[in-house]
């Protein structure tokens, strides 16, 4: 996929992302690399030239105002935004070295091992335990002991094994909204990603189911690496390691989630987190 | 006059200025909900009279009358030679025996008019019916057995009471000689009320008496079967290809546009369409259920398609996204999440567009099924009727008889697009889902 490389767009960004030390903290360990990233709706542009690079078994965190382009940028990621017709994108993403973004690379494939959970909680219309499996069973697998096994380890590590192990066979849509989003968890990690991207999965849920999905987070950080989009700068700050500040399609800032809460280094960085704007 | 307008419009909003008007504000209320209601009223009411009318007009057909015949199977009549070979047992003058059982019965009846109009009491079908019995029981022959046949139908009309026994001889239909005999042989107990199940096995006939609903209950069962094996398939796929794969462009807007132009497209234009294309052009069989269905198939397409579209549109993207998320094909999510999902809606749409085309008459005459078919047809390539185009050929013929048969035909095609309705109401309420 090529790369937007005239360097006309380069004079015209007052803030181009690949050149500006302050958006490239040091990650030593990248999984994922965002390149020149550009992404059009029909006419309108949704994001800006963005360059990131995402470490390996870490939380990193999107924030910015509504429509500023994140949860955009992360539906790039496991490219669900080839569901829609009139989305057209430049620069190229590299998932372990390979470009993702190239339009031979398999997006099944792809999906696999970039699991996505979303805003609100879309168990399917079936029982819990068929929810868990789904990824397996589109894959061909049907082993009832492969099955059952992967059940118990996905609900065990979504923290919601104790809650529902007596009630596997009844329907999903019974589950409260915090258990139904750990059950999305659990689904996308019974496949075995290694990415978990999470699109504002809290925002539609009580303080405690939220904080319950957070610890969740914390304790997956050892097998996946995870990119969350959120509205919550407190949620930012509390689970990220990195964070993203976005605007308008642009990546404005990007760095350790200490340093850049307390320290941004951009003006409207700050006057974001200080709640001026947004 | 008020000063300013800010004190007239606080003028008019204090307490009592709205409490006096809240009195008006809730007799419109009330007259709102009195015209709607009376709407529904007057819409019920219609429907009772319509079902009264029928219903009334109907439920006679029914039951029917028989008449007993003690009829003598005269060897000398049947096969004077003895032999009973079945050609001459076939054609045999029966015709005679039942004159004789009736003249038996009435032996002051002289003089061919009144005989004949004697053996007119009873169906025309009386000496086939002697015929099948010596066929099938040759041994008969000989012996005299009481035999039940239909009454012809003016007598069974006489007998339900639908011809009237008073006024002016000339006027009736029903001869005064031919009320004596029947009552005659009413007292004898010679005449009985018996449920009609001829009307429910046989085929059309000319004689009312005769006539059955089944061969248009097959004919339509026939013409439903090719209608839905081609519409359903095809407008399911129609819709899953229009919401699913298809680009959004010019082209599609256009035929999504005609798709429901299609829908309110007079149906009898249909009728020409097939008339055009399936008779004249592709030779196909005249008055066959194969031509019926694929005519009316086209007609139930839109009907079909609209709303399946409109079910795959209700469910929420989110199980979508889900299914893509985690790496479904474009087939599996249809085939795991679309369709099981937006079935009761496809379903309900099918059952509803079924059921017009059940009752579709005006196509199904270009075609050719309005023709006078007495056989139950075995396929569906033999000719056929179907029930909507029977009432109108019954509809269509002047014997008193057939107006009750009519309705009964009726009473009939409704009750096939009640359970149908019904059907779709019941795969609504069972597969309603909240999300």
């Amino acid at each position: 996929m090529s790369t937007v490389s005239s360097e006309s767009t380069l004079q015209d960004r007052p803030l181009d992302s690949a050149l500006d030390p302050a958006l490239n903290p040091p990650i030593d360990d990248p999984l994922l690399e965002i390149e020149g990233l550009s992404l059009w709706y029909g006419d309108a542009q949704a994001l800006r030239n963005i360059s990131m690079k995402i470490p390996k078994n870490q939380i990193t965190a999107y924030i910015g105002p509504s429509g500023c382009g994140k949860s955009t940028l992360l539906r790039c990621i496991n490219r669900l935004n080839d569901l829609i017709p009139i989305v057209r994108t430049e620069g190229d993403i590299r998932f372990e070295g390979e470009s993702i973004l190239d339009p031979s690379f398999d997006t099944n494939l792809l999906r696999k091992r970039v699991g996505m959970v979303f805003q609100k909680s879309n168990p399917f219309p079936k029982t819990i335990y068929e929810n868990v499996v789904y990824g397996l069973r589109l894959q061909g697998i049907s082993q009832k002991s492969v099955l059952d096994e992967v059940v118990e380890k996905s609900l065990k590590g979504a923290a919601l094994w104790d809650e529902v192990k007596d009630r596997l066979q009844e329907r999903a849509l019974g589950l409260s909204g915090g258990q139904q989003q750990r059950l999305c968890i659990a689904r996308a990690i019974a496949v075995e990603p290694e990415v978990i991207l999470y699109d504002e999965p809290c925002s539609a849920l009580d303080p405690i189911s939220t904080n319950k999905i957070e610890e969740l987070m914390l304790e997956l950080k050892k097998d996946y690496t995870q990119v969350i989009v959120t509205h919550n700068m407190q949620q930012a700050s509390r689970i990220s390691d990195l964070t993203a500040f976005m605007y308008l399609g642009d990546l404005i800032e990007y760095g350790k989630t200490d340093e850049l809460f307390i320290r941004p280094q951009k003006e409207q960085t700050e006057a974001y987190i200080t709640g001026r704007f947004g | 006059m008020s000063s300013s307008v800010s004190s007239s419009a606080s003028a008019l909003l204090t307490r009592d200025a709205v409490a006096s008007r809240l009195k008006s504000r809730y007799r419109a209320e009330n007259r709102f909900r009195f015209a709607c209601a009376s709407a529904l009223v007057v819409g019920g009411l219609f429907l009772a009279v319509l079902f009264t009318s029928i219903i009334s007009q109907g439920y006679t057909a029914f039951t029917q009358h028989f008449v007993g015949l003690e009829v003598y199977f005269d060897p000398d009549v049947i096969d004077p030679a003895g032999n009973r070979d079945r050609e001459v047992l076939a054609s045999a003058n029966y015709n005679a025996i039942v004159r004789d059982s009736m003249k038996r019965q009435f032996p002051d009846v002289t003089g061919r008019t009144e005989t004949r109009k004697l053996t007119g009491l009873v169906s025309n079908s009386a000496p086939y019916e002697l015929q099948s019995l010596v066929e099938t029981n040759p041994a008969i022959i000989g012996t005299t057995e009481t035999v039940w046949v239909p009454a012809s139908d003016d007598i069974d009309m006489l007998l339900k009471g639908k011809i009237s026994r008073g006024g002016a001889e000339e006027t009736r239909r029903v001869s005064d000689n031919e009320i004596a005999w029947i009552d005659t042989l009413e007292k004898s107990g010679l005449v009985d009320r018996r449920f009609n199940k001829r009307f429910f096995t046989a085929g059309d006939s000319r004689e009312p008496e005769l006539a059955g609903i089944w061969g248009a209950v097959v004919g339509s069962a026939y013409t439903m079967l090719v209608c839905l094996a081609l519409s359903f398939p095809l407008g399911i796929a129609a819709a899953i290809y229009l919401e699913e794969f298809a680009p959004k462009n010019r082209l599609t807007d256009l035929i999504e546009v005609n798709i429901n132009n299609l829908a309110a497209v007079p149906s009898i234009v249909y009728g020409l369409l097939g008339l055009a294309v399936f008779l004249n052009f592709f030779t196909m069989p005249r008055s066959a259920p194969l031509v019926g269905g694929i005519v009316l198939s086209l007609m139930t397409l839109p009907r079909i398609i609209i709303p399946a579209r409109a079910a795959m549109q209700s469910i929420p993207p989110s199980i979508e996204e889900a299914a893509y998320g985690l790496g479904a094909s474009p087939m599996q999510v249809m085939f795991h999440h679309i369709l099981p999902l937006s079935l009761p809606g496809i379903l309900t749409g099918t059952i509803i567009g079924m059921a017009q085309a059940l009752g579709e008459t005006a196509p199904l005459l270009m075609i050719g099924m309005v023709a006078f078919i007495v056989d139950v047809p075995a396929s569906i390539f033999d000719p056929a009727t179907v029930l909507p185009v029977q009432v109108y050929l019954w509809a269509d013929s002047t014997e008193l008889a057939f107006v009750e048969k009519n309705s009964a035909a009726i009473m009939v095609l409704l009750a096939f697009l009640i359970v149908m309705n019904l059907a779709a109401v019941i795969i609504r309420r069972k597969t309603e889902r909240k999300w």
